[in-house]
């Protein structure tokens, strides 16, 4: 095994360079700069949020699923939110599901995903001691903080929390007249979301330049792992879309707060006809959906990168077509901002615009299409070792799949008339974003776990986990797209005042039923995490023999962490089953010289420049002046 | 449907049970070799389980959603009244087919491959990096599909969105909290009158702006719309508050009410009320109009009826409209002198002889200043 031997030996010669005095603790575990401690706050408000977020669903899917229900019971949690008849309060109702949509699109999917996995991987497998600001990283995260505790607090005040959607289209956003929680709701959304804003820029500005100037020595871009690549590009969209997000929620502020028109034209109210003429609302849609549809990406991207190192390793295979994964990711971030109006096909906008915008969003169709197949190719004739992680990496490829190609549909400008705005639309997105990415969280956390803890979880359990929520999450979403098919509309409190919409009242009670299963599965996974994280089996080194630089790290990285000298790279990450070799996996770090017996004819050339790449001056923090 | 989540449930049920048993005889096997390497395991009962598992998911599964789409199937797209209607189902269900293939084809690889290939001891995979010429099929034949699909749906949407026929019969229909508003030209001119949202009051809930004539005869209704079958409608669509969105299930209609800027949607409804209840089956069958843009509590509520008929019983009930002016007399203070003339022609004689004289009945001035603002027809 060259890469325990390498690690040894670089052990060997020991810390020399720690002469860093103890940390207080408050420096080490709350205001740390230290990427693995940041990543581990990130993972733990995001399953905070993602319970919260879970848990609000699963009350407006009491609702829908059991109109009649009594939810006295519910009184002590929510108070007069239960309306005299003992059912949810119609304004709270929508309100649930605007914070649904808004804890788990930004705070779980982008903070906690990417918030987490960026942060620890990214010095971890491009080989960095740390972030390229570790204090601009701390900020990072304590914006999210303080935007994260608005938000909760949001939801306590006597208006109640912001209810016009998660995409807050003004007039009704903009106009407490409108809806009690356009009123202080509403504005604590907008303080948290520009803090939040503030939170994600910061973060992926580092991002962006520990991948571009922390790499190690040899770690050229052609040699990175496909995490990495998802994590640089995703920081990329986050970096242009959410200033847009921030200017649009500032004009709104604007409209809110002072006056201005950018947003509201010729409105009549509350018994008074307003001054406000000249703005649009449609303006705000395209603010909001050229960050919205860019934050799909945001959100789905690193997920994928996650797949792709968890599918490659796991079925000791290479990963199929890596150039063409990096490239179709390109192209995905490239066409996820210009794709943004199909969103808006029936606003009003220019039905010339509309066939434009049909034709890009039908175009991003085929880079991922080149995704799916790759992840399928990377599983045939591999030696599949099915691990939770990767149970929940084949999981994601499906939900892709299967919520991807309704966007076929929902692209298609002449066939969304009927269905945008229903549930299919609920359906396909749920799928598509929201399953998949929480699979990409669930799948980084299985199999990263033991770097982050020095333990492993239940495997066992994970499989339990794994079925019951794969299982219960095709029961929730695919009958959705039935209740779309039928037309009908979402953020709908109730189906009964339509006869067109009373037939599958049956069909809301199994989807709600089936939600209420999901969710509780999910504290197998909680018990797991915590109980793992102090009673885990104790991990191995490399417990998935994986190639990527964090397995040559101890099995509790310190601060910097690689004890001795940051191991070079020769090599890509996918060398697994390599024809000729001794083993089924060679790490990243073994020189091509070490390994005659199965290097291909170009790579023999490829032993001559070693040399080089050891000799190359790198960026290690550790041996600059300080 | 009781049966579709019969289905379901069992299936679930199945399902459960299975995992259960199967992971529970695993779990004592585990327990036992816990200080062995990762490595020994890998191989394990729990690999083969997993493995089986992905194919009686796929096997179950394939099955659950066959038989619930065949039960849900008379629920789907409720049959479509309108010519414009009929052609983009017929797109729906190509494209559903389309993906339906690529669904059960790639779903069908992916856990029939995780099964095939799940670990042997001793096997070593194959190292298969890259195939150029397989990645460019993939690539193109994606392609082409999407481009034939943008093209026939471009087709469609041309159609539908491009300008409404010269004899289009035009509505307007205005979205407020929480309910719609209906204004049809009238029996005179066939002209909708300007409108400006400052004149909006209790009674005046649109902002008829009488200084036009051609809204002497317009009549408005807030209960139920009516048109006639076979003729161009098209929907002038606007709103008073916040956004609404029109939405006709049965004409697949839908557009946006957007405030301060109208928007349009042309179509021709071809089957009348009746003629659907007969196909239907059901004699209390009602088209219905339902708000689709989150607009506040009574969201869900905001529910009209729109009633096809032939040409000659829509002209019957348009006839029995009395015209807003008519209705509301006292708003002759605001037709402007010169036209008062002919707008008197709308005022009942009872209210004829009063209204004009008594000022203080007339409604008051605050949109006065207003009438020059953008209030486009």
């Amino acid at each position: 095994m060259a890469s325990v031997e390498t690690n040894a030996a670089a052990a060997a010669h020991v810390e020399e360079h720690d002469h860093h005095e103890e940390l207080s603790f408050i420096r080490k575990y709350i205001f740390s700069e230290d990427h693995k401690v940041i990543a581990k706050q990130y993972m733990f408000s995001g399953v905070f949020w993602a319970i919260i977020g879970a848990s609000l669903s699963i009350l407006f899917r009491l609702q829908l699923g059991f109109p009649n229900l009594n939810l006295e019971w519910l009184r002590p949690i929510l108070g007069n939110w239960i309306d005299d008849s003992g059912k949810l309060d119609k304004e709270f109702y929508l309100a649930l599901v605007t914070m649904h949509g808004t804890i788990m699109v930004f705070f779980v999917l982008t903070a906690g995903l990417s918030g987490t996995f960026s942060n620890f991987l990214i010095p971890l497998q491009v080989g960095a001691r740390d972030m390229a600001s570790g204090f601009l990283n701390m900020l990072s995260y304590w914006f999210f903080f303080l935007s994260s505790v608005i938000m909760f607090g949001s939801l306590f005040i006597e208006t109640g929390p912001a209810s016009g959607g998660w995409v807050i289209y003004p007039p009704l956003s903009a106009l407490p007249q409108a809806m009690s929680g356009s009123g202080l709701g509403m504005s604590l959304w907008l303080i948290s979301m520009a803090l939040f804003i503030v939170s994600q820029l910061l973060g992926g500005i580092n991002y962006i330049t520990t991948v571009i100037n922390l790499r190690t020595r040899g770690m050229s871009f052609s040699k990175m792992p496909l995490t990495i690549w998802a994590f640089l590009l995703t920081a990329v969209l986050g970096l242009i879309s959410f200033p847009v997000l921030l200017s649009a929620a500032l004009l709104l502020i604007f409209d809110r707060s002072m006056g201005t028109s950018f947003y509201l034209s010729e409105i009549y109210i509350g018994g008074e006809a307003l001054p406000n003429v000249g703005g649009s609302p449609i303006l705000f849609q395209h603010l909001f959906w050229f960050l919205g549809h860019p934050e799909v990406y945001i959100v789905l991207l690193p997920a994928l990168g996650i797949t792709s190192e968890i599918i490659a390793t796991n079925s000791r295979k290479p990963i199929f077509g890596y150039r063409a994964m990096i490239a179709s990711m390109i192209g995905i971030a490239f066409l996820a901002f210009i794709v943004w109006a199909h969103h808006m096909f029936v606003t009003g906008m220019n039905p010339f615009l509309g066939s434009i915008f049909m034709f890009l969003t039908l175009i991003i169709a085929v880079p991922s299409a080149v995704k799916a197949f790759n992840y399928i190719t990377t599983l045939w004739r591999g030696n599949i070792v099915f691990t939770p992680a990767m149970l929940f990496s084949i999981g994601l490829v499906s939900f892709f799949i299967s919520g991807g190609l309704t966007g076929i549909i929902l692209g298609n400008s002449a066939l969304d008339i009927q269905l945008h705005d229903t549930y299919f639309v609920v359906a396909h997105f749920h799928l598509v974003m929201g399953a998949a990415s929480a699979f990409g969280f669930l799948a980084g956390v299985y199999h990263w776990f033991p770097k982050f803890f020095g333990r492993m979880m239940n495997k066992t359990l994970g499989y339990i986990h794994f079925w019951f929520t794969f299982v219960g999450i095709y029961l929730v979403f695919f009958p959705m797209h039935y209740i779309g098919i039928a037309g009908f509309p979402r953020r709908y409190y109730s189906f009964t005042s339509y006869e067109a919409f009373r037939t599958f009242g049956d069909l809301n009670m199994f989807v709600s039923i089936a939600a209420i299963f999901t969710f509780a599965a999910q504290f197998l996974f909680l018990w797991n995490f915590f109980y793992s994280i102090f009673r885990g089996r104790k991990a191995p080194q490399n417990p998935w023999r994986s190639n990527t630089l964090e397995w040559t790290t101890p099995v509790n990285p310190g601060h910097g962490n690689w004890p001795g000298e940051i191991p070079a790279v020769y090599r890509w990450p996918y060398d697994y089953s390599k024809p000729g070799a001794n083993d089924d996996f060679i790490p990243q770090n073994v020189p091509y010289s070490q390994t005659p017996e199965s290097n291909l004819p170009h790579e023999n050339a490829l032993i001559a420049l070693e040399k080089e790449i050891e000799a190359q001056n790198y960026n290690d923090q550790f041996k600059q002046p300080h | 449907m009781v049966y579709v989540v019969g289905l379901l449930s069992l299936v679930f049920l199945v399902l459960a049970i299975l995992v259960l048993t199967r992971l529970t005889s695993i779990l004592k096997g585990v327990n036992a070799g816990d200080t062995t390497e990762e490595i020994e395991r890998i191989g394990g009962t729990g690999n083969r389980v997993n493995a089986f598992l992905f194919i009686g998911f796929f096997v179950v599964g394939a099955i659950a959603v066959a038989w619930s789409f065949l039960h849900a199937r008379q629920y789907f797209l409720p049959e479509a009244s309108s010519p414009h209607g009929r052609h983009t189902d017929g797109l729906f269900w190509l494209v559903m087919a389309i993906i339906t293939i690529a669904f059960v084809v790639t779903n069908a690889l992916l856990f029939f491959f995780a099964y095939k290939y799940q670990y042997r001891k001793g096997h070593k995979a194959t190292y298969y990096p890259e195939n150029h010429k397989l990645e460019l099929i993939w690539t193109v034949i994606p392609a082409v599909v999407m481009a034939l699909l943008v093209f026939t749906g471009w087709r469609a949407w041309r159609d539908i969105t491009s300008e409404a026929p010269e004899n289009a019969l035009n509505i307007e229909i205005v979205g407020r909290q929480f309910n719609w508003e209906m204004r049809y030209p009238g029996v005179d001119n066939n002209k909708l009158g300007n409108y400006n949202y400052k004149l909006i009051d209790a009674n005046n809930v649109i902002g008829l702006d009488l200084e036009d004539e051609a809204s002497f005869d317009d009549v408005t209704t807030s209960t139920e719309m009516h048109i006639p079958v076979n003729r161009p409608v098209l929907l002038k669509i606007r709103a008073r508050d916040v956004l609404h969105s029109v939405f006709i299930p049965h004409m697949r209609v839908k557009m946006d009410a957007v405030p301060g800027m109208p928007t349009r949607f042309w179509f021709i409804a071809d089957k009348t009320t009746d003629e659907m209840r007969n196909e239907t089956g059901n004699p209390d069958f009602k088209y219905e109009i339902a708000c689709t843009e989150v607009c506040g509590q009574g969201h869900f509520s905001m529910r009209t009826t729109l009633v096809v008929e032939d040409e000659e019983s829509y002209n019957k009930w348009m006839a029995q409209q009395k015209p807003w002016l008519t209705k509301n007399p006292d708003y002759l203070a605001r037709v402007p002198d010169k036209l008062k003339a002919k707008a008197a022609k709308y005022i009942p004689a009872d209210a004829g002889a009063q209204a004009p004289s008594d000022s203080t009945a007339a409604p008051a001035e605050e949109g006065a200043g207003a009438a020059p603002s953008a209030a486009l027809r």
